[in-house]
Parts: structure tokens; C-alpha cells; sequence
């Protein structure tokens, strides 16, 4: 087990990069803490397997370097990195049976026979793959051959990091929930640093202590699930967290005044210096309709446009002053029929150039 | 809703099984017609039985020239198969050398078979061929037209030459589509190389490889052109294979009714062993798999 520190690493697909945007990973700086679980979410295409690739080894970087522990390991392999990882499809070796796809890892390592024998037994247990254990692996289901592959990483107790790159793709949506859990029982019984890379957020959330969101080869934001919700540090994570996800639209602040078309609303902190573009943004879990005459000067006329049943919440669509606003509501809340938005001033974000300003309180 | 049934779709298979029956079904009949039957020409025929393949079945002719196809099948398949994986395996999978290896490769294949008899006949002579006349040069007896070993020797290389481009071009296409996630998990796996081509690759092109083992068995045991060209079957009968045979014994003795017999008999062993092949290497190592579970 071990610190993973990426030291300014950057990575170009282009032998002679001559461009920012030739770049698939644009100078990366971070430091994954020892027995760690976390989550890197991002949209495809944005480098989150190519920065996999780089801690696991299977990529050199094209500048920067890798530290395990502070050794440097840019130019090691995987095998010498001593890493496991999980990929998008299962990779199963079709001529050997379960066990023997379990045992391989171990049995290439030169561990002893019955330490073997003992952890692929133990393995087998807790992927729940044991009446098959004989069987070719050829013949199995798509899920069993993805637990196959998850296992011949877990199956390595001495690792220093175990790394997935979208694993549950291919898995049934009951089975993916399944396996997450075991995951995450899995990662707290053995305490490796563990990296999940994925475009789900759902996955993302359930699975890491922290998350790192990733677009177009920067990582935007690293925080835990809350400070991903509540502090988004870029408008695109506002938007990418969430279902739906922050309500951002253009608006003047001065001071502790919002301008929003022909209302001003008061804001909890203030904003000074401002210049560039100007973004403001509330997750829809932070507004509250009501009608005209609870209102208050606060309130902001809500051009009702479409209601959503989502199970035990409704998504109201509607539009403030002309733009588009989302807003979450409780099931058994009434909808007022000429409603009227209060936003919680605690809860507006205000962005400068898409990147999260803080105000002085 | 039910599924109509019909027999609609014999009138797509139809032509076919004419077109068959025209290029192979007929012509070989009247082998089996000429087999069971004697002429002095004129067209008389008298009923023969099973007496030529009786005849064939004991003659030592027959026997020997067998001996030597085996034999050179054998040699052909041990020497090709591995040479033409491990080609396989040293050919560049991307940049601009690919192409290029690829035509290298594909050259041989595209020379007519009696071109490549005389291209080595020339180039084996030890009067005027380079290799022949370098071999002699060096002190060594070379000759193949006297020399059994030196004649075997020469016919082996040439179908080296000729034909393990094929084994290579189609193990290639099966190595190319294993996706590169094989290669990176054996890598976090720390497998060896020689785990990575037991494991990945060699069972990954099980079935190109099968086809490559059923195409140069066949068509070496039904070598013909090259010891033809060379020297004829000889020296002596050392390079007379059934097919040298079967063309003497048709031709030059217009003996119809043994070759007939004779052409039957090589085109069941033909038949039994391709079958062979297919059925060791299609069952190796496999277990019934459970019918519900998707292939893929």
C-alpha cells in the first residue's frame, strides 16, 4: 500500500505536441492518500483512463513524474509498481478455469501453492463464484467474467493501489449495486487506496470518500460528495453533479446584490473585483416556490412550464426573468398556480470565468 | 406470433447445388464409374468390382508413395505452423512497416506453383543456379537430381518458401484482434511472454490457426507441381508422391480403373484426415459448455 503522488504530470498522444489541445492530460498535480478511496468522474474523453493508465503504468507520461511513496516510479512497469487493475470489459484468460484465472496473478508473483490455494479459496467465497470454481471461464456470463477480473486484482492483498477503470459497464443494473457494495465492504476490510474511475455519478458518490472531477485533461475539483454538492468549484461541476444538476445562468452581482433581469436579490456574502464573465448558481434543491403573497420582496415571478414526477420528488421546469431554472420540490408539495421563486441565499454560487468566487462573509 | 414455415428457402440453395453438382459431384462419379470398371478403350467396359481397389489397397507402389506423402505433410505442417506463429508474433501490429511486411509477405503466395518449381530448379543447379553453384563452391555435394536427401531437401524448402506466408498472414489476423485490455491486463497480471502467447494469444488464434493447419495439410499432401518440375518424381521413385503417382499410373500407363480407385482412395484419406485434424484441435481443451450461456 502506498501514497500516490502525481508530480505535474502531463500527457500527450502527439509524439511532438505543439498545442495546449494536443495534450489529453494538461498538467496534473495530486496527491491520492494512503488507503483511500477515490473517485474519478468526469465525461468521456476527458483523461480519466489515460491518467489511469499513468498511475497504473501501462503509460509513460510525456512530462512529469510519478511517486510511490516518494520513490519515483515513471519509468517502472506495472508489475514493478506491484499494481492491480480492473478494466471496462472483463478480461478473462478463456482456456483456465475460474480458480486458475484467480490463482494467475499469485502463481506469475512465485507465491507459495497453499497461500495460493488459501486466497483463491477466499476469493471465491466473497465473489460468490465457488460452485463455478472449476468450470471454464470461457462459459461464464458477462458479470461472472467482469467478478473474474475484479477478483485476480483483489486477490493480491499486498498491492499499493487497485485501480478500476468503468468495471461495472457491461454489468446488469441490480448487479452493479451488488458488486459496488462489495466494493466498498471490500475496500474497508482490506484498506487498500483504491481508484474508481467513472462517468456515472452515482458511482461516484456511493463508492469514494473523495471524488475528482475531471474535464477536458484538467481536474476541475477534488472534494467529498458534499463538497461537490454544495461548493461546486466550476460551473461544470455544478452541472455535471446533480439530477438535475445546478441551475447556472448569466447575472450582475455587486456587493451583496444579485441583478437577475429586473429583481435584485439579496445574497449572505459579499463580491468585490469582479470582471470577466459572470455566472451565478443554485442547485434546484435550494429554491422554493410559493405563491404571490408569501412571497416577499425575494420572491422572482416563475413562468411555470413543465412538472416531472421523479418518485418521491418532483422536478419543476419553469423560467426566471427568461432563463431556464430547475427546481426540486417534495412529492406531496403543492405547486402554487402563479408561483413565485425564493432562492436560498446561502446557497448561490457565483462563478468569474466558470471558476467558484468566494465571497467575504 | 407464429413463425411461418416453409421450404421456401431450398430455392435459394437450389443453384448452388447445381453448380456444384456440375463442377464436382458428376466429374467425380465417373471416377467411381471408371473405378469399378475395365476397359481396353472403344469403349468397352467390363465389370471390375472392387478388384482395383483391392489391387491398389495391396500394391507396394502405392504403399511407398503414401509413405512419402505422410511424411512430407508431417514435415511441412512441424516446420510451417511454428515458423509462420512466430513470424506472426515478430511482425509490427501498427506504424508504416506494416504494410510493407505485409506485401513482403503476400509475394510468394502470388507466384503461379509450376513458376516456383522453376524458379528453385534454376536456382538449385550447380552449373549456373546461385545456390547451387555457391553450395558447390563451398565444397558441398549438392545435387538434386541424384541425391534423395538433397531432392527432399529442396522440394521441403520451396513449400517453406511458397506457402508459410499463409500461416503467417492468417495468424496475423487473428493476433491483431485481440484487444490491447488483453495485453494490459496480463501486464498488471505480470505474466510472462511466454504466459501472454500460452494464455492470450495461442488460444485466441485457435481457429485461424485451424484453418492454417487444415490448409497446408491438404494442400501438401497433394504436393504435385513442385517435385514434377524438380526432377520429375525421381531420383529414382524418392520424390513420387500418390499425386506424381496417380498422374503416371493415369497417363503415362492409361491405366484408368487402378487410378480411378487410386484417386478414390487418396481423396478419403484426404477426407479422414482433414476430419481428424478439425476434431482434435476443435474439442482440445474444451468442455461442454452449458447451451444457455452466450459464445462469444
Amino acid at each position: 500500500m502506498a501514497q500516490i503522488t502525481l508530480d505535474r504530470i502531463a500527457h500527450s498522444f502527439n509524439p511532438k505536441p505543439t498545442s495546449e489541445a494536443d495534450y489529453a492530460l494538461k498538467n496534473i498535480d495530486y496527491q491520492w492518500e494512503d488507503g483511500g478511496a477515490y473517485a474519478l468522474l468526469g465525461p468521456s474523453g476527458c483523461g480519466k483512463t489515460t491518467l489511469l493508465n499513468i498511475i497504473s503504468g501501462l503509460l509513460t507520461p510525456s512530462n512529469g513524474r510519478v511517486l510511490y511513496d516518494n520513490n519515483d516510479m515513471t519509468l517502472l512497469s506495472p508489475e514493478q509498481r506491484n499494481i492491480a487493475q480492473v478494466f471496462q470489459f472483463p478480461v478473462i484468460y478463456d482456456t483456465m478455469t475460474v480458480a486458475e484465472n484467480l490463482a494467475f496473478p499469485l502463481v506469475n508473483r512465485g507465491v507459495e501453492r497453499s497461500e495460493i490455494d488459501k486466497r483463491v479459496a477466499d476469493m471465491l467465497q466473497t465473489l460468490e463464484l465457488a460452485d463455478k470454481a472449476n468450470r471454464r471461464a470461457q462459459g461464464l456470463t458477462a458479470d461472472e467474467k467482469q467478478k473474474i477480473s475484479l477478483g485476480r486484482g483483489l486477490v493480491r492483498y499486498d498491492v499499493s493501489a487497485i485501480l478500476f477503470d468503468e468495471p461495472l459497464t457491461v454489468i446488469d443494473p441490480h448487479m452493479k449495486w451488488q458488486l459496488r457494495t462489495k466494493l466498498k465492504s471490500l475496500h474497508e476490510q482490506l484498506g487498500h487506496t483504491m481508484i474508481y474511475v467513472t462517468h456515472d455519478q452515482t458511482e461516484a458518490l456511493t463508492f469514494a470518500d473523495k471524488v475528482v472531477v475531471m474535464l477536458e485533461g484538467n481536474v476541475l475539483q477534488v472534494g467529498t460528495p458534499e463538497e461537490l454538492f454544495d461548493n461546486p468549484a466550476h460551473t461544470f461541476v455544478g452541472y455535471f453533479i446533480g439530477s438535475p444538476g445546478m441551475n447556472i445562468f448569466p447575472g450582475t452581482v455587486s456587493g451583496k446584490t444579485l441583478r437577475l433581469g429586473s429583481v435584485d436579490v439579496q445574497l449572505s456574502k459579499g463580491y468585490s473585483n469582479l470582471n470577466g464573465k459572470i455566472e451565478i448558481g443554485i442547485r434546484p434543491e435550494f429554491i422554493t416556490l410559493t405563491s404571490a403573497d408569501k412571497a416577499g420582496p425575494q420572491g422572482m415571478k416563475f413562468d411555470l412550464e413543465s412538472i416531472e414526477d421523479v418518485g418521491r420528488q418532483k422536478i419543476v421546469r419553469g423560467n426566471i426573468e427568461g432563463v431556464t431554472v430547475n427546481v426540486i420540490v417534495s412529492e406531496d408539495s403543492e405547486i402554487p398556480s402563479e408561483p413565485y421563486a425564493i432562492f436560498d441565499a446561502e446557497r448561490v454560487c457565483v462563478y468569474q470565468d466558470s471558476f467558484l468566487v468566494s465571497g467575504d462573509s | 406470433m407464429s413463425k411461418p414455415y416453409n421450404n421456401k428457402a431450398w430455392l435459394f440453395v437450389l443453384p448452388v447445388f447445381v453448380l456444384v453438382a456440375i463442377s464436382a459431384i458428376i466429374p467425380l462419379m465417373t471416377v467411381v464409374n471408371y473405378s469399378v470398371q475395365d476397359t481396353f478403350g472403344n469403349n468397352v467396359f467390363y465389370w471390375a468390382g472392387t478388384e482395383w481397389f483391392t489391387e491398389v489397397l495391396h500394391s507396394s507402389r502405392f504403399h511407398d508413395a503414401l509413405g512419402r506423402n505422410l511424411l512430407f505433410s508431417a514435415i511441412i505442417l512441424t516446420i510451417e505452423i511454428p515458423l509462420g506463429i512466430c513470424i506472426a508474433l515478430t511482425l509490427p501490429k501498427k506504424g508504416i512497416w506494416v504494410p510493407v511486411c505485409l506485401i513482403l509477405m503476400a509475394l510468394p503466395l502470388l507466384i503461379p506453383w509450376n513458376v516456383v518449381g522453376t524458379i528453385w530448379q534454376v536456382f538449385g543447379r550447380a552449373d549456373i543456379g546461385l545456390l547451387g553453384n555457391t553450395l558447390s563452391k563451398l565444397g558441398v555435394d549438392y545435387n538434386y537430381a541424384t541425391n534423395v536427401f538433397d531432392a527432399w531437401a529442396t522440394i521441403i524448402v520451396m513449400d517453406v518458401w511458397h506457402w508459410t506466408s499463409l500461416v503467417v498472414l492468417l495468424c496475423y489476423a487473428g493476433l491483431v484482434s485481440i484487444p490491447e485490455a488483453y495485453y494490459q491486463a496480463a501486464r498488471i497480471d505480470g505474466a510472462s511472454k511466454w504466459k501472454v502467447f500460452r494464455y492470450i494469444q495461442l488460444p485466441k488464434i485457435k481457429r485461424v490457426l485451424l484453418i492454417a493447419v487444415l490448409l497446408r495439410f491438404m494442400d501438401s499432401f497433394m504436393i504435385y507441381t513442385e517435385p514434377f518440375v524438380l526432377t520429375g518424381g525421381g531420383p529414382g521413385n524418392s520424390t513420387t508422391f500418390l499425386s506424381i503417382d496417380l498422374v503416371k499410373t493415369a497417363i503415362g500407363q492409361f491405366d484408368l480403373g487402378p487410378a480411378a480407385a487410386m484417386s478414390i482412395i487418396y481423396f478419403l484419406i484426404v477426407l479422414l484426415l482433414s476430419w481428424v485434424f478439425y476434431t482434435v484441435m476443435e474439442n482440445y481443451g474444451a468442455e461442454k459448455q452449458d447451451p444457455r450461456v452466450e459464445q462469444d
